[in-house]
């Protein structure tokens, strides 16, 4: 400290001068003075450094004593040397004058006379001032050393507070994100480069707006109420979507985060935006949505967006029904597969364009399922023809030819319609229906709608549950076998038995054959089913054998076409009749017309082996189908069953219907020509049977005689005779 | 912010209605670096517990004692934390005096003597100021100041005179001192002074002074011996170890005053193996 730094000790003019008793009261003087001040001041010394600092004053002072002239010079300079020195505690200089006037003469051995005294009090008086003289200068030098030191402090904690504020500035103003700040009230205060060019307003304009001139119509409603928490200091921030609209009309999608700042209180005194510029993702976003929400293809919303839709219109109830048309193209796979993908493409891209055209309008959503499946939506429909005239609009306008590439392509479509009152319904329940009734649409010949009907599909539903059960019913041993008497009207003699099969089933009690033969034909089912009544007959067949010998009756079969097409067929009826030991000539297999008609070689083949066999063959429900008589001349054929219809006329006691005798006893006659046996199948009445003997009809069978009845009953009945 | 209150000796504004530790001081001192706000809780301060003066300048005495005998032992570099206002005797005129080439920074967190202290250091090359919150020693050690000046080669003095007694329990003395022990080489020294007594040791005045510390200049902690002598963990301490403050390496026996042997304070010198 170079202010500060004094040489302490004051060297001694001419101390060799003095004399050494003066020297040494000097030194004995110096001694007491220095614990006369020690700790009045404090002062950078040692004691002994101190004592000797003060022998240096202390000769000073005598040599001033003694010198001549006089002067007084040295006390002012010894008193401005104990303030460098430090010696700034003012007891030092109270003491030090006391001790000066009390021990320095005698200390030094000088006689107290006037003139010594007079010089003392002199020096000692100089001393005082030198003394004061210095404090005040050294005070005065440190106080505007220490002044000095505040203002550098504050111009170096400005510079701080300047570059920190330069820093902060630079920040607001070449950030990438947009930054605005508000006063509480929403006046916007100041905004930064980046806001300006993203909503195309100056800081001038800008500063025109309150923050709620900035509300955009399409604003979430949770914006504007966080934005009121904000400003009511309920919330210190919060983040939100929200568009902007610019300057030049357009829109700007942010994400925007607010933060409110408070005072040294904790009041709500400023606002701060930090605005991010999401446009483009939120484009990407939409443009990702509507991908994921829309055929490619037609462009047409796709099965998500749909079934979204669906799923509102049920959730929001807003309308009270709402009506489904599902629509598929008639025949598209086979453009698709002859013409090629490209051009059954285009063909839906075509009819994608022709539904949307005929259905826009508000509450309306025209679909594309995928493949060839369309559906539209109707919300809000009044009644079912609402959307049957959706339905009509859109086959007519499907009815003029496509032209694709050089082709003249002409389409229809089946559409399945159900439409509803919502309550008590489902999404779910809606699609389905929708879909059976299309499917009904098909079935029902195409090109066409079809409404759901719930009648229609409660039988569909049965026919569903009986058809899926039917294998475990087999397995369980739910079927049975009953017999009817074909009795010769000759003699009134049983002498074939026609095994006819029956489902005791465990919800729907006992089921005739009509209610599930279709069934069993259409899943294929049909086939062990045919093969198990076969079984049954046939052991039932044997059992009458053994019980009654050459009286036991033939056991007559229904044979199923899907059977009778059946490559297994006689190897089955062979085995089955060696399993059973049953003679061949008490079998008879019963085929529809159609069925020994209509086929192919192979069948008929096989119908010639049974027959080679011994098996009998008889034709059912002769006279129903469009029998080539020609042709029934070289059938394997033993028996013709006339259909009950024909025995309609011949049923009253007193009067016939010519033209139906007349049939029959042509029938008759045919099939004796053709060395056949005839059997009139629907006898109910005496008169019938009478009649029919008179024709010459050979066998009989129908309640007339008996009903269809358990293998016991018919034990019984042989008995009897 | 608010509610907080801050301590006197902390950055940031320059509030001269505010004492300030560093400039009563050296008003207690003799200085007159200093302000009326200043000059009237030290007048206090001494007026209701004379015995503090004898305390400060004892403790000013022991700074000139032990860099005295730092220079002795080889010492060449000095680390004074807590500087406070450059008066008289201050460590660079001691150490400069032995050897015109030893190296001093002078630490203090006050805005005012760390510019007080750069104004009258101008020139001086061998002498850095830093304004710096002395705990943080991470801060001081990584400064400028500080590795410009001093060589971390060679042995250094770490002097925390009259400093620890204003850092509590709370904010870890020990953990202070130790992070200032760990960067310093072999060889290098620490010296302290503490405010402090013995269990069953008690004096009305010594209360007395803790009350107007805590509540006009800064709050003080007093630690006993053994709390001292902990603070030198990671340091042989030389002898005396841990001694009154008057006691440590008197110059004379003159220079002992009649409670030297129950002075409140401590002072220790420690040498890092």
């Amino acid at each position: 400290m170079t202010t500060e730094q004094v040489d302490h000790r004051v060297a001694a003019p001419g101390r060799s001068n003095l004399d050494p008793a003066v020297l040494a009261g000097a030194e004995a003087f110096a001694r007491t003075w220095a614990t006369a001040v020690i700790g009045s001041s404090y002062v950078p010394m040692t004691r002994a450094e101190v004592a000797e600092h003060l022998r240096a004053l202390t000769e000073v002072l005598v040599h001033a004593l003694h010198a001549t002239p006089f002067r007084t010079a040295p006390g002012y300079e010894i008193g401005a040397r104990l303030v460098e020195a430090h010696f700034t505690g003012t007891d030092t200089l109270g003491r030090t004058i006391q001790l000066l006037g009390d021990d320095l003469l005698g200390e030094l051995g000088i006689a107290p006379d006037e003139l010594m005294r007079s010089r003392l009090a002199a020096l000692q008086g100089a001393l005082s001032a030198g003394y004061a003289r210095a404090l005040r200068e050294r005070t005065l030098a440190e106080q505007e050393a220490i002044r000095a030191a505040v203002l550098d402090a504050r111009d170096q904690a400005e510079a701080a507070l300047r570059a920190s504020e330069a820093r902060f500035r630079a920040m607001f103003t070449e950030a990438a994100i947009g930054i605005g700040i508000a006063d509480i009230e929403g006046r916007i205060l100041d905004v930064n480069q980046a806001l300006q060019e993203m909503l195309g307003f100056s800081v001038e304009e800008m500063r025109q707006y309150n923050i709620r001139d900035l509300m955009h119509p399409e604003d979430g409603s949770t914006v504007w109420r966080l934005y009121d928490q904000l400003t009511a200091g309920e919330c210190d921030h919060y983040r939100a979507e929200k568009r902007f609209r610019r300057a030049d009309g357009e829109q700007v999608w942010t994400h925007l985060t607010l933060s409110l700042v408070r005072d040294d209180h904790g009041e709500p005194q400023y606002q701060v935006a930090m605005i991010e510029d999401v446009t483009d993702r939120h484009l990407l976003q939409n443009r990702l949505r509507y991908q994921a929400l829309h055929d490619p293809l037609t462009g047409l919303p796709n099965r998500a967006l749909f079934l979204e839709r669906l799923g509102r219109v049920f959730n929001n109830r807003a309308r009270r029904r709402a009506g489904l048309c599902y629509l598929d193209l008639d025949g598209f796979k086979v453009i698709n597969d002859s013409l090629g993908h490209d051009i059954g493409d285009q063909l839906l891209v075509e009819v994608g364009r022709r539904l949307d055209h005929s259905v826009s309008g508000d509450g309306k959503l025209v679909a594309r399922m995928g493949g060839d499946e369309f559906v539209i939506l109707v919300e809000g429909s009044r009644d079912t023809q609402d959307i049957v005239d959706v339905a009509d609009r859109v086959l007519r306008e499907l009815e003029s030819p496509i032209r694709i590439g050089g082709h003249e392509l002409t389409v229809s479509a089946s559409i399945g319609i159900v439409e509803r009152e919502l309550s008590g319904t489902t999404a779910a329940d809606l699609m389905r229906d929708a879909d059976i009734t299309l499917y009904w649409a098909k079935a029902d010949g195409k090109s066409r709608w079809a409404l759901y009907d719930p009648d229609r599909n409660a039988k569909e539903v049965a026919r569903f549950t009986l058809s899926a059960t039917m294998p475990a019913a087999l397995e369980r041993d739910e079927f049975y076998v009953d017999y009817q008497p074909l009795v010769r009207l000759e003699d009134s003699t049983v002498v074939g038995v026609e095994a006819l099969v029956r489902w005791q089933h465990p919800e729907f009690g006992r089921l005739a054959p009509d209610r599930f033969i279709e069934l069993a034909e259409e899943t294929g089912l049909i086939v062990p089913l045919g093969r198990w009544v076969l079984r049954r007959a046939c052991r039932q067949a044997r059992r009458w054998l053994e019980e009654f010998g050459e009286a036991a009756p033939f056991v007559s079969v229904n044979l199923a076409v899907r059977q009778s097409r059946d490559p297994e067929l006689v190897r089955d009826v062979k085995r089955i009749l060696d399993e059973c030991a049953l003679p061949p000539h008490h079998l008879q297999l019963e085929l529809t017309e159609s069925a020994v008609m209509g086929t192919a070689d192979e069948p008929l083949e096989a119908l010639r082996a049974l027959s080679d066999m011994g098996v009998r063959i008889a034709i059912d429900d002769f006279g129903t189908g469009y029998s080539n008589l020609a042709y029934l001349k070289h059938l394997p054929v033993h028996e013709l069953k006339i259909a009950g219809s024909f025995m309609e006329g011949l049923r009253a006691a007193d009067e016939e219907d010519a033209v139906d005798v007349q049939i029959v006893s042509t029938l008759v006659q045919l099939a004796h020509a053709l060395q056949l046996g005839v059997t009139a199948e629907g006898v109910e009445t005496p008169a019938q049977a009478k009649r029919l003997h008179r024709i010459g009809c050979d066998t009989g069978q129908g309640w007339f005689f008996a009903k269809p009845m358990k293998p016991a009953d018919i034990d019984e009945l042989l008995r009897r005779r | 912010m608010d509610g907080v209150e801050r301590p006197v000796w902390a950055p940031g504004d320059i509030d001269l209605s505010r004492p300030s530790i560093a400039r009563v001081y050296d008003y207690w001192l003799g200085g007159a670096h200093n302000f009326a706000v200043d000059r009237a809780v030290g007048d206090k301060v001494i007026a209701d517990v004379p015995v503090l003066r004898s305390v400060i300048l004892n403790h000013r005495a022991f700074l000139r004692r032990a860099v005295r005998y730092l220079l002795a032992h080889g010492i060449r570099q000095f680390l004074d934390l807590g500087s406070g206002i450059p008066t008289v005797g201050n460590v660079h005129e001691i150490a400069q005096s032995v050897d015109p080439t030893a190296r001093v920074v002078y630490v203090d967190i006050d805005p005012v003597a760390v510019a007080h202290s750069r104004a009258i250091l101008t020139g001086n090359e061998l002498v850095g100021v830093l304004q710096t919150d002395v705990r943080d020693a991470r801060a001081v050690l990584d400064s400028p100041e500080v590795r410009d000046m001093l060589d971390f080669d060679q042995p250094i003095a770490v002097l925390m005179v009259a400093l620890l007694h204003f850092v509590p329990d709370a904010e870890d003395p020990a953990g202070v001192v130790a992070a200032y022990r760990d960067v310093i080489p072999a060889g290098s020294f620490l010296a302290v002074s503490h405010a402090g007594h013995e269990d069953g040791e008690w004096d009305p005045a010594w209360d007395d002074a803790k009350g107007l510390y805590n509540r006009g200049v800064s709050p003080i902690t007093y630690r006993d011996r053994s709390s001292v002598e902990s603070l030198f963990k990671g340091f042989d301490l030389v002898a005396p170890g841990v001694a009154r403050l008057p006691l440590w390496h008197p110059e004379s026996p003159d220079d002992l005053g009649d409670d030297a042997t129950h002075f409140i304070g401590y002072a220790a010198v420690g040498r890092k193996p």
